[in-house]
């Protein structure tokens, strides 16, 4: 009868199993759906767009790492989403952004954003979409002056104004739907290519990392408003495919921590991103709206999300 | 009456593992120890002293308390030492100690029970020793006799088995599936219910197939398979009735209340045997799995039989078990020991090496919201951890944390890996002791 027993087993509250998607594979898949882009980016761009992408990620890592040190708080860089953050960062700015304006970027998203309001889940608004702003607001030149793609480039042109900025200015699109949809115009470093950017967003909504509510949304919305507006068809593509409204709709008004979390919720978030879009595109000063329109929706999303909670079960008396 | 509409819930991979294996006897061990506090109830107390010899079937622990069930002997033998010892709830719990003669004689106790009225026959279950064999151990005579019998018309039998790894109601169903009709056609009878539902799982087709067959052989028209998607947790009771009726059950409302009785596939199965066989519970099925058994599968194992001897009879362990659950892996308890012992409601042993043993550190919530997307009630497990961390007992209530089952999907899903459903429990136990104030 001398049995050995294991008597020190672990013990823990149920359940003992849990699902295998924890943040890092989360944030992990978002950066590897955002991989088509930055090789499209990359050969339209050249190979400045890895450099910019490089310092971005090192330097979003870099400070989320050193504030942590400094604060002695739990290290956080092994969840990828500084590293997450640093390549939106950088897809957000022209290919030809200088690089310290880039570092300030990133300091701006990382320290300001994310990290004085409580680190990864506590940030109010989406780092990489405020840094953006910020940027554009305090570098109007460096942030509108836009690259052409290598195959357009001459002698004597290698900016050039975005297809958006063209048509705020003349009220004309010069750019066909074709070089809109794969991304051979001038514009940020990772909004041009819609191709590689839907590809992107499907094989996320395939994974299940994002739900397809707030891209379809948002996307529906722009289309709808630029059919009403423009009476056209091919129009309506063409801003669907415009500036950030692929990246925006997919990769930054999906941000878990900034958008509603319930479904109905996420209907309004992604109507009112839309609505904001086209409505700065079309009677706005500047030519593009996605940004504002994601800053001003993530400040809605807690009002949001307390109109949005629904009992399936529970909410009233039973009938007996 | 299925009106198609569905309740959240969450994949979870289903590990149904020994669902194909036929159910194995295994050895009686050397020594058994059966707890007195098999039900959700009072305590028993023994019936016999130490020195005494026992048999099969005989009872040997009983309370005149209401709500309880006795317990019977599950091997014929000397009762060698009457203990406390800690369990795993927290309090102490009272097991009699029996060493085996291995004869396994019947006692003269165990006769099939003469029935002809409704008073006999819950009489009879209780005799049985019956409780929820699906985990939560109600004593089943007591469910069976509710305040409003003239109002229930309906019984369905939880068949759902949605727990990952657990095989036990499956294997009931398709190695003792007329036990299962045989059970319903009683109960059905007694409380002179109009329909009986057995609601199963879609990833069960081996026992569906067998009810369908078996429902035609006998003929029974009031006996029909209710399918459900397999999705955790189509089992838990309020989802249940939800998915079957439509009724929206509250926590704290019994089934009976909406004229229904649920009672698990188990249970009714071994209600069915019991009036052929007069043999009360004294065994049952227990699915072993996990990755740190050598050879998975179901076996009968007499209740109080120690985890360690039930895995050596599956082939012992492969890897150093770091973890061992009782129950599944959702909603089961956790053990200290594997000289623990096997209970009427151990419908599983998952043994787990350190991999999946070791509880996932916690990071920072992403605020994504899976949780409150997983719950089944549309609960909103994220917002109850933050009232819970600021001991906000008004927000939890005007959030409803008690309607919370503690099903786990939240914590499950969560891929901050926080024990959302533990800190719901905590949430929960706050509020009892506010109101209690």
């Amino acid at each position: 009868m001398d049995k050995k027993f294991h008597t020190n087993l672990i013990v823990s509250s149920a359940p003992h199993i849990v699902t295998d998607a924890d943040t890092t594979k989360l944030m992990g898949t978002v950066l590897l759906a955002l991989a088509p882009s930055l090789v499209a980016s990359t050969y339209i761009f050249g190979m400045r767009v890895i450099l910019l992408t490089a310092v971005c990620v090192v330097a979003s890592v870099g400070f989320e790492w050193i504030y942590n040190q400094i604060m002695h708080r739990k290290q956080t860089v092994g969840d990828l989403s500084a590293a997450l953050t640093g390549v939106l960062i950088a897809f957000n700015v022209p290919s030809n952004f200088p690089i310290w304006m880039a570092i300030i970027g990133c300091f701006f998203a990382i320290i300001i954003v994310k990290q004085l309001y409580g680190g990864i889940g506590k940030n109010f608004v989406n780092p990489a979409i405020t840094a953006r702003i910020f940027l554009f607001i305090s570098f109007a030149s460096a942030m509108s002056t836009w690259p052409l793609p290598k195959m357009q480039q001459t002698a004597d042109a290698v900016t050039g104004a975005t297809p958006l900025g063209v048509l705020a200015e003349s009220g004309e699109a010069t750019t066909s739907l074709r070089d809109m949809f794969f991304g051979f115009t001038g514009g940020s470093t990772g909004e041009v290519c819609a191709a590689a950017l839907l590809l992107g967003g499907i094989f996320l909504i395939v994974k299940k990392v994002i739900s397809p509510v707030i891209p379809a949304t948002f996307i529906g919305t722009v289309f709808v408003i630029a059919l009403i507006y423009t009476q056209s068809f091919t129009m309506a593509l063409w801003h669907v495919c415009a500036g950030g409204v692929m990246l925006g709709a997919f990769f930054m008004a999906t941000d878990y921590v900034t958008s509603p979390k319930m479904v109905s919720g996420q209907i309004i978030f992604g109507i009112g991103c839309g609505i904001i879009t086209m409505v700065i595109r079309l009677f706005g000063s500047y030519p593009e709206g996605v940004s504002f329109s994601i800053l001003l929706m993530n400040i809605c999303t807690p009002l949001i999300n307390n109109l949005s909670y629904k009992l399936y079960c529970g909410g009233g008396k039973n009938e007996k | 009456m299925s009106h198609g509409r569905h309740l959240p819930s969450i994949h979870v991979p289903h590990h149904k593992n020994t669902a194909g294996r036929e159910t194995e006897v295994m050895p009686i061990p050397d020594v058994v120890k059966i707890c007195m506090s098999q039900s959700i109830g009072a305590p028993c107390k023994p019936l016999v002293e130490k020195g005494d010899y026992v048999k099969v079937g005989q009872r040997i622990g009983d309370t005149d308390a209401f709500v309880s069930a006795p317990v019977h002997s599950s091997v014929s033998g000397t009762v060698t030492d009457i203990v406390q010892v800690r369990g795993s709830m927290g309090g102490f719990e009272t097991l009699i100690v029996i060493e085996t003669d291995k004869k396994q004689e019947v006692s003269e106790e165990v006769k099939v029970p003469s029935v002809d009225s409704f008073e006999d026959f819950v009489k009879a279950v209780r005799d049985c020793g019956l409780v929820g064999l699906g985990g939560a151990s109600f004593p089943t005579h007591i469910k069976l006799n509710p305040k409003n019998l003239e109002e229930v018309d309906t019984l369905i039998v939880n068949a759902a088995e949605c727990e990952p790894f657990i095989t036990g109601d499956n294997r009931e169903m398709v190695e003792d599936g007329q036990d299962v009709l045989d059970g319903m056609k009683l109960i059905m009878k007694y409380l002179d219910l109009k329909v009986g539902y057995i609601a199963v799982e879609s990833n069960k087709p081996d026992a569906i197939e067998n009810l369908k067959r078996l429902i035609e052989q006998n003929g029974y028209d009031d006996i029909k398979i209710h399918i459900m998607p397999s999705s955790y947790p189509k089992g838990a009771e309020r989802v249940m009735v939800y998915e079957v009726t439509g009724k929206v059950m509250n926590a704290g409302v019994l089934p009976a209340q909406l004229g229904i009785i649920l009672d698990n596939v188990t249970t009714v199965g071994i209600l069915g045997n019991y009036f052929r066989t007069g043999m009360p519970l004294t065994r049952r099925r227990v699915t072993v799995d996990g990755d740190a058994v050598a050879d998975p599968k179901n076996v009968f194992a007499p209740i109080g039989t120690q985890i360690a001897d039930v895995v050596e009879f599956c082939g012992g362990y492969k890897k150093e078990p770091r973890k061992i659950v009782m129950g599944g892996p959702m909603m089961g308890r956790a053990t200290k020991s594997d000289e623990s012992v096997t209970m009427k409601n151990t419908g599983s042993l998952l043994c787990f090496s350190k991999e999946i043993a070791e509880v996932k550190e916690e990071t920072g919530c992403i605020n994504c919201g899976r949780c409150m997307r997983a719950c089944p009630f549309g609960l909103v497990p994220v917002i109850y951890a933050e009232a819970y961390a600021r001991k906000d007992v008004e927000r939890l209530n005007r959030f409803n944390v008690m309607q919370c089952m503690e099903c786990g999907s939240c914590s499950f899903i969560c891929p901050a890996r926080r024990p959302l459903s533990f800190t719901n429990k905590l949430a929960k136990g706050m509020v009892k002791e506010a109101s209690a104030k």
